[in-house]
């Protein structure tokens, strides 16, 4: 069975309407709406606007490793990870388990941010096959 | 929904390349090379991609020696005299100091300040079908902005040529470097780095803990200098020649910039902001603030120095696939997922395929790889190249690949999926291909 094709990819843009945050737009592209709904693309943005925001999220725990970080010139991160790094790991997994029950199944696919510089949501999108007919 | 059988992908699998078997030696042949080798800014790697640094090293040695000559003249001269006469910690304190302000130093210079990796072909084609809307293959477009609002403030994205995409806010591309660094402060040749969003609370613990390293040094001599004179009244002309008078001038251009920059990390700004004076009331009917800030400056100065680390967005480490020369290739091919196979040449030529196929050869892409995954398997990748500009054709392979390594060594990201590792490299300074509009 021959692999499918990729007949366009579609990027999602960032959002800098609340400043430099990590955060992608929301608006559903026109070139999903065969394979996607609306609803399913929606959450799966939000969600990982929510988990950047978590990773860059301004509080008591981020000031504690910065701080504890200066104080030993910045040496610690050479041997901790930093809690930004942490929730990467946590959107790595679930842009896996979103491509495995969702994109995958409707001949999309897509890419982790962090592999695009955090630029786009890179959504590759498949040819589509009927049965019997081939290319 | 519409009435057509998709094809499940199933992202971990990866279908057997019909690759001949001299292909596969020949890429086994070839040293597989790191992303920092083939990177396209002007920076220079060390240590096998875990230190960048800007192509020049500017003064980077000369403030070093500086640092150390002085503190060395400190520890040899006037604390033997010090210890005996005041106490045993002048020399404690000013080894503290001196190690804290050579090592933010180091970080400074040998941390990848926030540069943001170039925009991958299909990404510029997309924004270029988006702002193009007349215009022939030939002609340049004139440069473009974009302007959004922030906190209902009007703010202007820059189209950065070099980077082919749009720059975030507070962005700017670097022309020592070559690159565009997030929240791009200044480019400084005594760290021999440029300034950006991931080094600035290194760069500003350098220039504070200098300032005081400056400041103890010359209180410490100053004193020395009074308690000898106390005792001899000769030796004053001698330690009058000292370098006293250089010192003290050295001092207040340290604690200038400290003060200076002290002020901007308060009010949320960077030195490139503040010089051309993008926040500052130039309407008289608008008050036009800044932004990024909070208003508060304890919330603006523990965002700048406190706040999470970002990761760096450049792969320096990961390793780039291996390129293989294909002739045989079709002009029309375009760039594959991974796990496709190498000869599936029936690609359908699809009007956004064409401006893809047009684009010039130069990729660039982050690839996560877990270490010791063995679904990760050799396959072919093929690529376009613009039939106009005359580039030869590249097919690529993938290859098992490192986890990622960020200056940071502690940054591993365990890649959920082969399949979303995209193989491409960055052939250097690729020709300029003219934009098509899609008709």
């Amino acid at each position: 069975l021959r692999p499918p094709a990729v007949s366009s990819k579609v990027f999602v843009q960032r959002d800098y309407g609340s400043g430099t945050i990590s955060k992608f737009q929301t608006k559903f592209p026109s070139e999903l709406e065969s394979r996607l709904d609306k609803q399913q693309f929606d959450e799966t943005i939000q969600t990982l606007n929510n988990l950047y925001a978590e990773a860059e999220k301004l509080g008591g725990k981020s000031y504690l490793e910065g701080c504890l970080a200066c104080l030993t010139a910045y040496t610690i991160f050479l041997c901790m990870e930093t809690h930004y790094e942490k929730v990467l790991k946590k959107i790595s997994r679930y842009i896996k388990d979103q491509n495995e029950k969702i994109y995958a199944p409707r001949g999309l696919l897509l890419t982790d941010p962090i592999e695009r510089g955090l630029r786009v949501v890179e959504i590759t999108i498949y040819e589509d096959r009927s049965i019997g007919s081939g290319r | 929904m519409k009435n057509c059988e998709y094809q499940q992908i199933d992202p971990r699998a990866l279908s057997v390349s019909p690759m001949s078997a001299q292909n596969r030696a020949e890429m086994k042949a070839q040293r597989s090379r790191r992303k920092w080798e083939v990177f396209p800014g002007k920076n220079r790697f060390f240590c096998d991609g875990r230190i960048i640094v800007a192509r020049q090293s500017g003064v980077l040695p000369l403030t070093l020696g500086l640092i150390v000559v002085t503190c060395g003249l400190f520890f040899a001269f006037d604390c033997p005299f010090l210890v005996e006469h005041l106490t045993v910690f002048i020399p404690v304190i000013g080894g503290v100091l001196f190690l804290f302000a050579v090592i933010s130093l180091l970080r400074t210079s040998f941390t990848d300040p926030g540069i943001l990796p170039r925009a991958t072909p299909e990404e510029a084609a997309d924004i270029e079908k988006q702002i193009d809307t007349s215009g022939s293959s030939t002609y340049r477009p004139p440069p473009r902005t974009k302007e959004i609002l922030i906190n209902q403030q009007v703010v202007k994205l820059k189209y950065c040529f070099t980077c082919k995409m749009f720059r975030p806010p507070r962005t700017s591309h670097c022309s020592l470097c070559d690159n565009c660094v997030e929240r791009f402060d200044h480019h400084c040749p005594w760290v021999g780095n440029c300034v950006g969003k991931r080094n600035y609370r290194f760069f500003y613990s350098f220039i504070i803990s200098l300032s005081f390293l400056t400041s103890f040094i010359f209180g410490c001599v100053v004193t020395h200098i009074t308690l000898r004179s106390q005792e001899g009244k000769s030796l004053i002309q001698a330690i009058q020649e000292s370098p006293l008078v250089i010192c003290f001038f050295s001092i207040w251009s340290i604690l200038g910039l400290s003060g200076f920059h002290t002020y901007l990390v308060a009010s949320n700004l960077t030195t490139n902001e503040d010089i051309k004076g993008s926040w500052s009331s130039k309407r008289c009917t608008e008050e036009s603030g800044n932004p990024y800030s909070y208003n508060n400056i304890i919330t603006n100065c523990c965002v700048t120095l406190c706040g999470p680390m970002p990761p760096s967005l450049i792969d320096r480490r990961g390793f780039v696939p291996l390129v293989e020369a294909s002739p045989a290739a079709s002009a029309t091919e375009i760039e594959l997922p991974p796990f496709l196979a190498k000869n599936d040449s029936n690609m359908c030529t699809r009007s956004t395929k064409d401006v893809l196929a047009r684009m010039v050869h130069a990729f660039d892409s982050r690839g996560l790889c877990p270490p010791g995954t063995p679904k990760t398997t050799p396959v072919g990748v093929e690529v376009s190249s613009s039939p106009s500009a005359g580039c030869p054709l590249f097919s690529r392979s993938s290859r098992k690949r490192d986890s990622l390594h960020s200056s940071n060594p502690a940054f591993r990201l365990a890649s959920p999926s082969p399949s979303l590792s995209r193989n491409t490299m960055i052939l250097g300074e690729g020709p300029d291909v003219g934009f098509i509009p899609i008709p």
